[in-house]
């Protein structure tokens, strides 16, 4: 243990969830994605009797199978470093974390590992409804289980439905269905299983793509395909429409890190959204953090007031307004809520220390002051600000933000088009001669997985410095252990993962080759 | 009573077929997971992963103070750009 945090303990450990995060990241949305795509397929199976749906939907339940097998479990190793490097944060989240997680366990566990042996072992020894009901409970309950850990990530975003107990120094959850439907976990759950669907939809045609480069399997990738570009061009719309929703929600809940991600410095009306841009260094600065400026710029005027407020007039508010207030717009600089932050840590010294003095008259009346609404709501909502020391230390990363969401956007449109192609030339009979676009659909798998570890970085590296938005920074959530022992486990998880990785993707491509079973 | 150890038979066997007829890729992934689960539980989880706070603090007491006096310590503010 060590009395002074080292900065360099905080970076290693964020950096080590960052590894674990990114790599867990890496297996869990095929699973959810491809699992419906299975159920489709199978549906289409027991309609039809046609005994060909049903190679098509073994041959790619067999690659659902490899990528579930080798991304079970690793999760886990999240929840180890929750208690581990981030106790301060596992302690104060309290339940709030531990009620979501549990249902999430008890899901996966009893719903997908009964209904995924009944999807493997199950063929020719169940009847074809009961298989196919099977499929259908694997798909619901692995999307299910990604809701709680995403209803957990959002209240980090967005805490509500819960109250801080200054005895316990926890988090108490008084409203489950505040924790649930917040509007951040509804626009999250949406946004990220669509993103999943559409990952899995690409990994499909790019791989069936890839049999028809090689005159294989014709009949069987192009059916593979008319279900992947349906469902993939569903899906990517879906993501699109989603991924205006929450940035809407953003703008409300996390100004800051909406404001970051658009490079937005300076508030207006009539603002207009950047389809392209790339950033430099601008002569301005924002306390002692210098500002950025577009070198290049490709916007749609007024269309970022029109998403955000619904017509061209609305105000955008830019990261100057966020931090140092704007009286008009009802905004109070960040150096009021620094105050308000300090405020309540003094109070909860107080109290702490009455109680450790048995100091009876003290803590009632301290405990009054808590009950409050009034202190609730205009100084310990801003409690974790009491550990920010420049008001400018809030700004996130906004070179990081900026890129990681327009490169994720820019990626969204480039998704639809391809579904929208491949759906074209299919119709159309052509899909088998057009080289250059089976080739192209080969080629973006990976873009999808890009695209959604884009998204998890702006979702992460947005909100910096917070780890639970408003209430308590990064620093403050880290346990105090030796930064050697995180930077040991980091290479541990750094080998473990690859060899993992390396693994699946053997085995995965030695299944591909040999192709689905006659 | 009989009708329920019926069910269970033939759930046992039911289990008993699937792994006996596994595919090769099938007993490839099952030895990974077992790998990967033996290298989580008992080489991470017991040599590198220990819970902080029931490690060093006994009672949930003892933890509540520490927790509350690094929530209201002001000495490492060191919240920056990251």
């Amino acid at each position: 243990m060590i009395d002074n945090i080292d900065l360099s303990l905080v970076d290693w450990s964020r950096a080590q969830f960052a590894l674990t995060a990114i790599y867990h990241w890496l297996f869990v949305p095929l699973t959810l994605g491809l699992s419906f795509i299975l159920a489709i397929m199978e549906t289409i199976y027991v309609k039809t009797g046609k005994e060909e749906w049903k190679r098509i939907t073994r041959f790619w339940m067999t690659l659902f199978g490899i990528n579930f097998a080798i991304g079970v479990a690793t999760g886990i190793i999240l929840e180890f470093e929750f208690g581990t490097n981030w106790s301060n944060y596992s302690w104060f989240v309290g339940d709030i974390f531990g009620a979501p997680l549990a249902v999430e366990g008890i899901l996966a566990f009893f719903l997908e590992s009964t209904f995924v042996a009944v999807m493997f072992f199950g063929w020719n020894k169940v009847n074809k409804k009961f298989h196919l009901v099977s499929t259908w409970l694997v798909a619901i309950g692995a999307n299910l289980s990604a809701l709680w850990i995403l209803v957990a990530n959002a209240w980090m975003q967005h805490p509500v439905g819960m109250v801080f107990n200054p005895d316990t120094a926890r988090n108490e959850m008084v409203n489950f269905w505040s924790v649930l439907f917040n509007e951040v976990a509804v626009d999250k759950f949406l946004h990220t299983i669509s993103s999943g669907f559409l990952l899995a939809s690409m990994f499909v045609l790019g791989i069936s793509a890839w049999y028809l480069i090689r005159k294989r399997e014709e009949q069987i990738a192009k059916k593979s395909i008319l279900v992947a570009g349906v469902f993939g061009l569903l899906s990517s719309l879906m993501v699109a429409y989603t991924g205006d929703a929450s940035a809407r929600t953003l703008s409300k809940v996390q100004p800051v890190k909406f404001a970051s991600m658009e490079a937005l410095y300076d508030g207006k009306s009539n603002a207009g959204l950047i389809g392209f841009g790339i950033l430099k260094d601008a002569d301005k600065k924002i306390g002692g953090k210098t500002e950025k400026e577009f070198a290049v710029k490709i916007q749609i005027p007024g269309l970022l007031s029109v998403l955000t407020g619904g017509d061209r007039n609305s105000y955008v508010k830019g990261l100057s307004d966020l931090i140092s207030g704007n009286e008009k717009l009802g905004l109070i600089s960040t150096s009021e809520k620094i105050q308000n932050g300090r405020y309540s840590r003094d109070v909860l010294t107080t109290y702490k220390n009455a109680r450790l003095n048995n100091d009876s008259s003290k803590v009632d009346s301290l405990k009054k002051v808590f009950n409050d609404n009034e202190f609730q709501n205009r100084y310990f909502r801003y409690f974790g600000y009491a550990s920010v020391d420049k008001p400018e230390d809030v700004i996130p990363n906004v070179t990081a933000s900026f890129y990681s969401f327009h490169l994720m956007v820019i990626l969204g449109f480039l998704f639809i088009i391809i579904f929208s192609v491949a759906l074209f030339l299919l119709f159309n009979g052509t899909i088998s001669k057009r080289k250059w676009f089976l080739w192209i659909a080969l080629l973006s798998i990976p873009l999808p997985y890009i695209a959604s570890e884009l998204g998890w970085l702006l979702t992460e590296l947005g909100r910096q410095p917070w780890i639970i938005q408003d209430l308590m920074t990064v620093s403050k959530a880290v346990s105090r252990i030796s930064t050697g022992s995180v930077i040991t486990t980091f290479i541990l998880f750094a080998i473990l993962f690859t060899g993992l990785l390396i693994s699946e993707v053997s085995i995965m491509v030695k299944q591909i080759k040999t192709g689905p079973k006659h | 009573m009989k009708q329920y150890f019926s069910f269970i038979k033939r759930l046992f066997h039911f289990y008993y077929d699937g792994f006996r007829n596994m595919p090769v890729w099938g007993r490839k992934v099952w030895l990974i997971i077992i790998i990967k689960l033996f290298i989580m539980f008992v080489i991470l989880k017991i040599f590198f992963f220990h819970d902080f706070l029931k490690t060093n603090w006994p009672t949930n007491k003892e933890r509540t103070e520490h927790v509350l006096d690094q929530l209201t310590n002001s000495s490492d503010n060191h919240d920056r750009q990251h």
